[in-house]
């Protein structure tokens, strides 16, 4: 294939975009993380870093978004992206894509953001590399997407040499968000994108939130507890709340555990779960497919507790109990207990993050 | 494409569906680096088999025609005719070795013609992502690519009026958004038990002609436009990964004992605090 001609568009394509996301007046968490590697994408470029903020009033959210990193953000302030909807949101990117014509663009592999990156590559026909954990820039100058592949097994690294702009998809709590600095000055620019009452093609009829059992969530607590098909029943779930209660952390559960129908699906962790990296994860009952592994791997300890001494997750742990779980588990909760005469309350590593 | 007038009947819901191999089977060829899919068994990708499920349970309740879509080798014959055989009418694969190596570009440009080929449609119904490939990107593609009203994630379906109730699971709760028709889901991995393939099925697998291979010619397809040559995204390289060593300490024994090794551990490297 002759492209002469892709080589000299690709030229025309400077700087790298964060797709920001917001809610209840703060950005996500997957969009500070995302603001911090972007930085040091456009510094290996040379290039600025720009949040691209669609919504309606979300001018105090760009204000806060500076102060993580970002040189500038494009503000589309408009009623009818109030909420997110795929078609107006993916008219946003479109045009500003066009307009502006950035070498990179980074999502987070939030649903939304994949709702997002999904329906936009196949518009700009652009290539788009999902649920990213690692970025390079190689000797060419093209974005090296790394991503696990094959269940986790190995990573894939994804060049998207002729067309621009590069895109990606990071999930939530691979990169590490960068501290807020409220002196930092940057450029807010507000711009106008063409959209019609009739790109408005979907209405919300109810919202329901989640109700947060325990009170965190994995994703946001230093210390998981995890519960596998070892647990044989969905009531000695009750076991590991007891003890995440001790720990101030959350409960989670593997994949097996979900499609027995023990926990619901927003616990799990894994490849088709959530990827949760806390100080503690406590893997109790769970033999560890490589699935399960790509979720939680990059957690800074991991204590596995398994009566099988050949359990995989052994390999990969800091702390290991060869045991009965229906043993460990209640006798851990009675020495911590002990510990602090049964005041647990301020057992924890650190305060969670108060979001 | 159909028109989207109220009470028409039937509905035609187009599913696609993928062939992967069996999540317990994955198995990366150490030679190529590339995922072992000649002798390994295969299933219909689990979310696509969701998805299913919920075009058979709307064809339960509505007058409705559920057409099963996939690209790929004939081998996935297999898949298309566990399909009908669970229930779906007919299906479709669209087969030809120029496709080969498509990323998720081409991919949902090839489905996307596919399915103006097969016309009519009211509804089209995807897995959220497989679980070879796991990039989700596939479902809304074909939604930018044929304009349509898209609604992700999603575990339950509705008809309402001429119009598309849907369940949709986002990052912070449970949104039910409405839309019309045509439009296209995708559907949570999951969220419903798939129907085993019954009898009646099987018999017409059987009875033959239930699946209709096209080529790209047949679906006019611009063949500048699929294949490797033409995805816009490359497989550069494929690391093992290697993962950082960790410490191990292991604890056996009683677990009166082993516990109070553990707690002291984790006290001493300052994870927890006493």
């Amino acid at each position: 294939m002759t492209d002469g001609h892709g080589l000299e568009d690709k030229s025309h394509f400077r700087g790298v975009w964060v797709f920001l996301e917001g809610r209840a007046g703060h950005l996500r968490d997957v969009s500070t993380q995302l603001i911090g590697e972007g930085r040091r994408l456009a510094d290996l470029r040379g290039t600025p870093l720009t949040g691209i903020l669609p919504g309606n009033g979300v001018d105090a959210l760009a204000e806060q978004a500076i102060g993580y990193g970002l040189d500038r953000v494009i503000v589309v302030d408009d009623p009818i992206l109030e909420i997110y909807r795929s078609r107006p949101y993916a008219q946003v990117m479109a045009q500003l894509i066009r307009r502006h014509k950035p070498e990179i663009v980074l999502f987070g592999a939030s649903k939304n953001g994949r709702d997002l990156g999904g329906r936009l590559h196949a518009i700009l026909e652009t290539g788009l590399a999902a649920d990213c954990v690692k970025f390079d820039i190689d000797a060419e100058g093209n974005l090296d997407m790394i991503r696990p592949s094959f269940g986790g097994k190995s990573l894939a690294h994804i060049l998207c040499k002729k067309h621009r702009p590069q895109m990606a998809s990071v999930r939530r709590n691979v990169f590490v968000a960068p501290p807020h600095n409220p002196d930092r000055r940057g450029e807010i620019v507000r711009e106008a994108v063409e959209l019609k009452p009739q790109d408005v093609d979907a209405t919300l009829l109810e919202f329901e939130e989640f109700t947060k059992e325990g009170g965190l969530r994995p994703e946001e607590a230093d210390i998981v507890v995890s519960g596998g098909y070892g647990l044989a029943d969905p009531k000695n779930f009750a076991l590991l709340q007891e003890l995440a209660d001790r720990l101030g952390g959350a409960v989670a559960a593997s994949r097996k555990a979900v499609d027995s129908g023990w926990v619901p699906k927003t616990l799990q962790v894994g490849q088709t779960g959530m990827t949760v990296r806390p100080k503690l994860y406590i893997a109790v009952g769970i033999s560890g497919a490589v699935q399960h592994l790509a979720g939680m791997q990059e957690s800074e300890k991991i204590l596995v507790i398994n009566i099988d001494p050949k359990a995989p997750l052994f390999e990969i742990a800091d702390y290991g109990i060869v045991g009965d779980l229906f043993e460990v588990v209640p006798e851990l909760i009675r020495q911590l207990d002990a510990l602090k005469g049964g005041d647990a309350s301020d057992r924890r590593v650190v305060p969670a993050e108060a979001r | 494409m159909s028109a989207a007038t109220p009470n028409k009947c039937p509905l035609r819901i187009l599913v696609c569906i993928k062939q992967v191999p069996k999540a317990q089977e994955l198995q990366v060829d150490p030679v190529t680096q590339t995922l072992k899919r000649v002798g390994v068994p295969s299933e219909i990708n689990p979310p696509d088999a969701n998805a299913l499920e919920i075009a058979l349970t709307l064809k339960d309740r509505h007058a409705a025609e559920v057409v099963v879509l996939s690209m790929g080798p004939t081998s996935f014959d297999e898949s298309l005719e566990r399909a009908v055989a669970m229930g779906a009418d007919r299906a479709v694969l669209l087969t030809d070795r120029i496709l080969g190596g498509s990323d998720t570009v081409p991919t949902a440009y090839a489905l996307s013609e596919t399915i103006q080929k097969i016309g009519g449609y009211d509804l089209i119904l995807t897995g959220e992502e497989t679980t070879d490939a796991s990039t989700g990107h596939v479902g809304p593609g074909i939604a930018g690519h044929l304009d349509l009203p898209q609604i992700t994630y999603v575990s339950e379906i509705r008809i309402v009026d001429g119009t598309v109730r849907a369940r949709r699971t986002a990052e912070d709760g449970t949104e039910w958004w409405q839309t019309s028709m045509p439009s296209l889901c995708t559907v949570n991995f999951g969220c419903n038990k798939p129907r085993a393939p019954t009898l009646t099925g099987k018999i017409r697998v059987k009875r033959g002609g239930v699946i209709a291979h096209w080529s790209c010619a047949d679906v006019g397809i611009d063949p500048k436009k699929v294949g490797l040559l033409n995805s816009p995204t490359i497989v550069a390289k494929v690391d093992t990964i290697r993962l950082p060593a960790r410490a191990g300490h292991m604890f056996s024994g009683e677990p009166k004992e082993t516990v109070r090794a553990l707690l002291e551990a984790l006290i001493r490297d300052r994870v927890i605090v006493p």
